[in-house]
């Protein structure tokens, strides 16, 4: 069987890692001259289901609490598994109360506990919530790797394709193509994120660290290389321009009240990214024609994209061994499109 | 029925639209709400959006009308331009009209917004004023142009509820025909179901119902609230009073002994 994906962000790339890992003959095409250059470029790349659900449903709990397993084990060493630290300003620790409601899989820490696992935020916080079990990756290298593992079990890629990449040839075609599916794919629209990225050898941090605000909540995510992603905003937009003034001063004051030591820095970059989202915020496949849509990861494509790209590597796969006409129908996981069940035709 | 610059209005909330967890469940609340009336912001950054499939169109096809509002907006130049931009996206002259003064209470300049209120009157605009309780203020805005008075109960989001009960009495007994819109600060249903006892026509809310661990549910509690407070208010409530009066009759009862 040959399948054609087209988009090498982090929803092509975990399936092509899927499909290939069941033997399927993949090919990748993007128009970018590289992997993970839209929305998976500016991510933070927290694998932390259990801090998502303070806004999301269950399923990302559900779906998501594999990823750290997944990505180790695709990417060895890529993974670091500190949990998160989530913490606010004492005057608006009633934020937090409202976080441990919303959440799970945290314990509560008091000062001397925040010193022990963080020194630089000690004497800064009386108050965290600690999420042991989520991790962190860095998405920008985790592409990079990811790209050149799976050319190394022969996957072809066609960067600086054309949107219209030939297609004859294949038996399925799935198109992973995030944001740039706007305005194309029923539902689905953008939600701007913008962040930045500086640089300080004053602080140190371990894990991700979530500062709870009313108005400006932030995370900060360390790189290594005094390097740390700040982000990031929530913009009902698909505007994919730079970041706005009042966006990198809101930001900037956010990190700053983490610690002065952000003041600092220095601002290596700004940028922004347009996540697809559909009404839900759930990332769903949906059958087009004879194209197969895996879209709508929002702010979690690292993070879902593993556990959806693993089933619908299983339902491409198994058209194959049906050898039937069309798959008989399945009961679908909540996140496949109930209304539009999935039909892979073993065609020839 | 609540009549609002010519518009009749049977149901007395109003709801915002931010920071719901999904525009899906935003879309549910509005309906659990039966509200008639959302409020959306607007930042430069949404105005220059045109696919199809954002989250404006999802605003649209809920049925409802929008108010726009110049939230985080601190000068009158940049409401009156807000206000603007807000008049060509959603093609409405009515503007929830916000001038931030205090960017920690987020408490309005109220300077700034008579000010503005003027501007856009004069421009067609029918203007919705985020104020606080001052009755002063009220008439400047009145004069300003505006049929319709939004007073805070609190600071926007603080949940905490009316915490000047008799600063909204006096502003409710002073403009007794004017609509008046309790908007930010109300945290809990019992909080709107208070202030529409004091005859308030409606109120406008937000993270009450987009911060609730379910808020489609919380929408319709807050519906719920709002009817029974406007009921109560019609049907004449007894004044509190320092001793007891037993809601039994005890003469001319039997003695038994």
């Amino acid at each position: 069987m040959r399948v054609l994906i087209k988009g090498a962000g982090v929803a092509g790339l975990t399936l092509a890692h899927e499909l290939a890992a069941r033997g399927v003959e993949v090919e990748v095409a993007e128009t970018a001259a590289g992997p993970g250059g839209g929305a998976s470029w500016f991510a933070g790349g927290m694998l932390a289901p259990w801090c998502e659900a303070e806004s999301a449903p269950e399923t990302v709990v559900t779906l998501g609490r594999g990823a750290a397993g997944w990505w180790d084990s695709a990417l060895p060493g890529h993974v670091v598994r500190n949990g998160t630290l989530v913490v606010a300003p004492p005057r608006d620790t009633a934020e937090l109360s409202r976080f441990a409601t919303r959440t799970t899989g945290f314990k509560w820490l008091e000062a001397d506990d925040i010193a022990a696992l963080e020194p630089a935020l000690a004497e800064r916080f009386r108050k965290a919530l600690f999420f042991r079990g989520e991790a962190h990756l860095d998405p920008r290298r985790a592409m990079a790797s990811l790209n050149a593992k799976l050319t190394a079990m022969g996957v072809r890629f066609h960067f600086g394709a054309d949107a219209d990449h030939p297609r004859s040839g294949f038996d399925h075609v799935v198109d992973c193509t995030g944001a740039s599916a706007i305005g194309r794919t029923p539902e689905l629209r953008g939600v701007r994120g913008e962040m930045l990225v500086l640089e300080t050898a004053e602080i140190a941090l371990s894990r991700p660290v979530r500062l709870l605000h009313p108005r400006i909540p932030l995370y900060i995510v360390p790189r290594g290389d005094n390097r740390f992603t700040i982000g990031a905003t929530m913009i009902e937009s698909d505007d994919p321009g730079p970041i706005s003034a009042r966006s990198l001063m809101e930001l900037l004051n956010a990190a700053y009240a983490l610690h002065p030591a952000f003041g600092e820095a220095r601002l290596v970059e700004t940028g922004a990214g347009v996540r697809p989202a559909y009404p839900d915020n759930l990332p769903r496949w949906t059958r087009d024609r004879d194209i197969v849509r895996l879209n709508g990861f929002y702010r979690h494509g690292f993070l879902l994209a593993p556990s959806l790209a693993g089933a619908l590597a299983a339902e491409i796969n198994g058209a194959q061994l049906d050898n039937s006409e069309t798959s008989p129908p399945r009961p679908y996981p909540a996140w496949a499109n109930p209304d539009q069940p999935l039909q892979i035709r073993a065609s020839r | 029925m609540l009549d609002l610059y010519g518009t009749s209005l049977s149901n007395r909330l109003l709801l915002g639209t931010a920071r719901y967890p999904s525009p899906a469940i935003l879309a549910d609340a509005v309906r659990a709400s039966r509200t008639e009336i959302v409020t959306v912001s607007l930042r430069r950054e949404t105005a220059g959006t045109s696919k199809s499939g954002t989250f404006f169109e999802l605003i649209r096809t809920l049925g409802v009308r929008v108010l726009p509002n110049t939230a985080g907006c601190h000068t009158v130049s940049e409401a009156v331009l807000t206000a603007k931009m807000a008049r060509e996206v959603f093609a409405t002259d009515w503007i929830k009209l916000e001038v931030i003064g205090n960017h920690d209470t987020l408490q309005p300049d109220v300077f700034g917004l008579v000010e503005a209120a003027r501007i856009l009157s004069g421009e067609g605009f029918k203007v919705f004023p985020y104020m606080t309780d001052d009755l002063v203020v009220a008439e400047r805005l009145l004069e300003a142009g505006c049929a319709v008075l939004m007073p805070w109960c609190a600071p926007i989001g603080s949940a905490m509820g009316p915490i000047n009960l008799s600063a909204l009495r006096s502003m409710r007994a002073h403009f007794p025909d004017v609509p008046l819109i309790v908007d930010a600060g109300i945290g809990r249903p019992s909080h709107a179901a208070t202030v529409m006892e004091l005859g308030f026509d409606a109120v406008l809310l937000n993270t009450a119902v987009a911060g609730a661990g379910d808020p489609v549910a919380m929408a319709a509690a807050f519906a719920g609230a709002i009817e029974a407070g406007r009921s109560a208010h019609h049907a004449g409530l007894l004044e509190p009073r320092d001793m007891a009066i037993p809601s039994t009759p005890v003469i001319g009862k039997a003695v038994f002994s």
